[in-house]
């Protein structure tokens, strides 16, 4: 194995193990071998992967050694990587987080799996998540929280928990996630990885379990920008299975990583510098935009100023879609199903309330008012029309700068239980990233320093499509940071 | 004592004759095993998301623009909310606020030879639900969902219609259309065509509407016609004996003639519209109204019309032929491979071929005698070959597949006799062999010419040319 220690395969980025396993310095199934290794031993206490597939995923690496052999390997051959729970897996258990789905065994695999998958990836597992993906922090997970690797007493915020924690772990260098309002960017700042959120209609989302179908989006998350880019270029794309998948080409986003910054015009919204935003964190995300400086972009003050509405309109919009798209889970044809139901009605009734958490059963219920007739109007054609507001905001702001920046969340990660029966509280930590969803931009989160032993993360915000453009932007600066290099003291 | 006026609007539903589902690959043939056609999509898997079927929007446009409707150019699909064991998703695709087709018009014709103009709201596409079986489970209910995804055209009258007549000829009349326009097969039996009525009765001159009854699933034009007369005299009894009508949904009972309450739950249902976020709103462009109307087929009126002035034929015949565009298509092939003759064309296609369509329970795409064998036959009436009486014989036999006409003439020595001294030989046997007959008539019996006759033509086992036999007759039997 060269100068390469077993051990030491799990510190490799993405980039570098696909040059190594190109260079044949070890195989995919030692690779493989070395982060199941890992994962047997950290994630009993760590809880981010619901299920191991080892099985599987040792004859796709093997598969991937042999593709190798003839020829015909791509950058993600051989490369071990794990997917969310929400992502549906044919043959493996595809539970959502949630008890609803405890036994559902997908009979089809998602676009992002697919093409994962086509790509020679290496599945490792499925991630523990928020129930349906609601949440922020993995605590309403039916599977348990997931401690955040850096701090134990953390969350490692949500709802792709498990997937930025088993990458700020070194269980696995690369993770797909879903970002509704937040749920890839968030985590990923609070555990210290680099993770993007694509315009809407670039992934397709056939096969990923819907939560609010107008704002889900998957993307990728890994340590560095770079391997953002590798992945993403595998995952994105248009898919006629998606009606609300866009027919546009995906460009080599690795091929643009290095352009220079100089002249990139940098918007800074004031209304997410202001009230509400944690002091220390507030200073880090200083320092990270004084490094851009450095590397010749030019900050502009620009203001959002519907941004206040987000939050609100973000709560009718979501749950209303949730409301109508959980329904499918009534105990009939699959999921989770009572014992004796006495009749329909308590089929129904006990299936779902014994299905569903408390935090899905809040959203199903907001949504269902919000849409009931007489409310229409008032709360879901309103969030509506501030949901165009704040499209127009972006739209102006994009017209006088390339991308925005500021915090991805207003606080370094909070403690375990501290938010988890206030979820209005909770619902403030996703201020930063839920207009990005609302508007279908994309958005970029990047670790940008430290409060305490808690990471920071900065959030890119770039034009419909530019990921191009956030992923450069974002790799420029991990040329000459090393943040995202740090690794938790436990996980080292 | 009050006259009363009945107002009646119908929602149709068209089964669209796509191959696939409005927004599956799944197959929408009819009868097969219960599950077999049911993919993800249709079962609502987590994670399955909708896609349009093109082919539902070129049907709808081509509706619409048959009944001289808005076809708008951009129409969004809602999801209608509500929980039931057939309805996989918990919600049903539909389209709500924006529907595909707007304000159009249906021109009726009644039976007392008035027509009348009745006004088509809206018609939306929408997807069927699936069925549930409550026989062969102990007590449990099983669940088909072979139906489910199936394309529906949702044809909304205005509340045009003042009787139970009225309704049906409004409702045939858009069966035929649809039928014509090749969107719908039109199978009644199979569901591929039914109807929902909304029925109520106000005081002559009363301009507000009174409460309406909704009458469910109504599957035949009998049972429409039943179940709305029922509702109005039901109605009606109830307002003149103090009672007040609450509206609600209804159900027909064909057994038993009457309709029924389906408990008054409906008003408690809010099935929480809102646009479809899966689905894009469907967008049609000039281009694509300009193709369907391309493909319009000639319509019903307009070939009525050009049958009367066309071919000559009186109003009652064209309509006739006219009713389904198969029909009409056979007719006019059977003249063009005739080289004219219409009256004699039409009257045997509305005689002789309907006829035994009709006892066979066959459409006539299932007529086993094709256009250009009964053309054949015609032909053979036309050159006096055969009598028209020779003919039904002959026609018989063409039915039951024993060659063309003139291989059965033939074969069966039809050849109607026009030999003068032929007809004149058999006429001579006739007379001799009766003369007390003979006696009487040059007595003055002139009935018992048609006796001569009969027996001319049986003796000549009916292939005497028959006005030949007329003009003979009446010579010899002048003595």
């Amino acid at each position: 194995m060269n100068s390469h220690s077993a051990a030491a395969l799990h510190e490799h980025t993405i980039a570098r193990l696909s040059a190594g396993l190109a260079a044949g310095e070890f195989s995919s199934e030692e690779l493989t071998r070395a982060l199941l290794a890992r994962i047997e031993q950290f994630n009993p206490a760590l809880n981010a992967f619901i299920t191991v597939t080892a099985e599987s995923a040792l004859a796709q690496a093997r598969a991937a050694d042999q593709r190798r052999q003839r020829g015909g390997a791509g950058p993600l051959t051989g490369v071990p990587i794990a997917h969310k729970d929400i992502f549906c897996t044919d043959g493996v258990r595809t539970s959502c987080g949630s008890r609803m789905l405890d036994r559902f065994i997908a009979p089809y695999d998602a676009t992002v799996v697919e093409k994962l998958n086509a790509a020679g990836a290496v599945m490792l597992g499925k991630t523990n998540m928020d129930e349906f993906a609601m949440g922020s922090s993995n605590e309403t997970s039916f599977y348990g929280p997931v401690p955040n690797p850096w701090d134990p007493e953390a969350v490692p915020g949500g709802s792709s928990g498990g997937s930025a924690a088993a990458v700020a772990a070194r269980l696995t260098p690369g993770a797909t996630g879903t970002d509704t309002g937040g749920s890839i960017r968030q985590p990923a700042a609070l555990c210290g990885i680099t993770g993007i959120k694509p315009t809407y209609g670039r992934v397709s989302r056939w096969g990923m379990i819907a939560y609010a179908s107008s704002l889900d989006q998957g993307g990728p998350m890994a340590r560095t920008a770079e391997d953002c880019a590798l992945l993403l270029g595998a995952m994105a794309g248009f898919d006629p299975r998606d009606s609300t998948s866009v027919d546009r080409p995906v460009p080599d986003y690795a091929a643009t990583l290095d352009q220079p910054l100089k002249g990139l015009k940098v918007g800074l919204p004031e209304e997410y510098f202001g009230e509400g935003l944690d002091g220390a964190v507030a200073r880090v995300v200083e320092s990270a935009i004084a490094e851009y400086r450095r590397l010749g972009a030019e900050t502009v003050e620009i203001s959002l100023p519907n941004s206040p509405l987000a939050i609100p309109a973000y709560y009718v919009i979501a749950p209303a879609e949730c409301s109508s798209n959980l329904a499918r889970f009534d105990g009939v044809r699959y999921g989770h199903r009572c014992e004796n139901p006495k009749n329909l009605l308590d089929l129904y009734a006990r299936s779902r309330g014994e299905g569903f958490g408390a935090e899905v059963k809040r959203r199903i219920l907001v949504g269902t008012f919000a849409l009931s007739a007489g409310y229409y109007d008032a709360y879901y054609l309103k969030a509506q029309q501030i949901r165009r507001l704040i499209s127009d905001d972006f739209r102006r702001a994009f017209q006088q700068v390339d991308v925005i920046m500021g915090p991805t969340s207003p606080t370094v990660a909070f403690n375990l239980g501290e938010k988890a029966d206030d979820p209005i509280t909770m619902y403030l930590s996703d201020i930063y990233t839920i207009a990005v969803n609302l508007a279908g931009l994309p958005g970029l989160s990047l670790p940008a320093g430290f409060v305490g032993q808690r990471p920071v993360g900065l959030q890119l915000i770039g034009d419909y499509f530019a990921e191009d453009r956030l992923l450069n932007v974002a790799h420029r600066y991990q040329q000459v940071t090393d943040w995202h290099q740090r690794a938790p003291a436990a996980f080292a | 004592m009050m006259e009363w006026e009945t107002v009646i609007g119908l929602e149709i539903h068209a089964q669209l004759a796509t191959k696939t589902k409005i927004f599956s690959g799944a197959s929408t043939a009819y009868g097969a095993e219960p599950n077999s056609q049911a993919c993800a999509i249709d079962l609502g898997l987590p994670g399955v998301l909708p896609v349009l079927n093109r082919e539902v929007a070129r049907m709808a446009a081509m509706f619409g623009l048959a009944i001289d409707a808005e076809i708008a150019h951009r129409s969004v699909f809602a999801r209608k909310n509500y929980f039931y064991p057939d309805l996989p998703k918990g919600y049903q695709i539909s389209q709500y606020e924006l529907p595909i087709v707007r304000k159009g018009q249906l021109r009726i014709d009644l039976e007392d030879g008035s027509s009348k103009t009745v006004g088509v709201t809206r018609a939306h596409l929408e997807e069927d639900a699936g069925k549930s079986l409550h026989e062969d489970f102990h007590g449990l209910s099983g669940i088909d969902l072979n139906r489910a995804g199936t394309p529906l055209l949702e044809i909304v009258s205005e509340p045009d219609l003042r009787s139970a007549k009225e309704a049906v000829a409004y409702m045939k009349k858009l069966h035929q259309l649809v039928v014509y326009l090749g969107i719908c097969d039109g199978n009644m039996q199979e569901g591929s065509f039914r109807c929902d009525a909304n029925v109520s009765v106000r005081p002559k001159g009363e301009p507000k509407f009174g409460t309406r009854a909704e009458i469910k699933n109504l599957n035949s034009f009998r049972f429409v016609e039943r179940a709305i007369e029922f509702e109005i005299e039901r109605q009606i009894d109830l307002i003149e004996a103090g009672g007040r009508v609450v509206q609600e949904t209804r159900l027909y009972d064909p057994d038993r003639g009457e309709t029924r309450s389906m408990r008054g739950k409906e008003e408690a249902n809010d099935y929480r519209y809102f646009p479809d976020p899966d689905l894009l709103p469907l967008v049609l462009d000039d281009e694509f109204i300009a193709a369907a109307r391309a493909s319009l087929p000639e319509l019903p009126e307009v070939k009525k019309r050009r049958f009367v002035e066309h071919y000559g034929l009186s109003a009652y015949d064209a309509a006739v032929l006219t009713t389904s565009r198969a029909l009409g298509d056979y007719y006019e092939a059977v003249v063009a491979a005739l080289g004219g003759e219409p009256k004699l064309c039409a009257n045997w296609v509305m005689g002789d071929l309907s006829a035994f369509l009709n006892k066979e329970g066959q459409d006539i795409a299932e007529s086993p005698v094709s256009a250009a064998q009964l053309a054949g036959l015609l032909r053979r009436i036309q050159d006096r070959t055969i009598s028209g009486k020779i003919a039904k014989d002959v026609f018989e036999a063409l039915w039951a597949g024993e060659g063309d006409a003139d291989a059965i003439i033939a074969q069966r020595g039809l050849k109607q006799i026009t030999d003068t001294s032929a007809i004149e030989q058999v006429i001579d046997d006739v007379i001799a062999a009766n003369p007390a007959q003979l006696a009487q008539y040059r007595a003055g019996k002139d009935k018992l010419f048609g006796f001569f006759v009969g027996q001319v033509m049986k003796l000549s086992k009916g292939k005497a040319n028959p006005q030949q036999v007329n003009d003979l007759l009446a010579e010899k039997l002048k003595g």
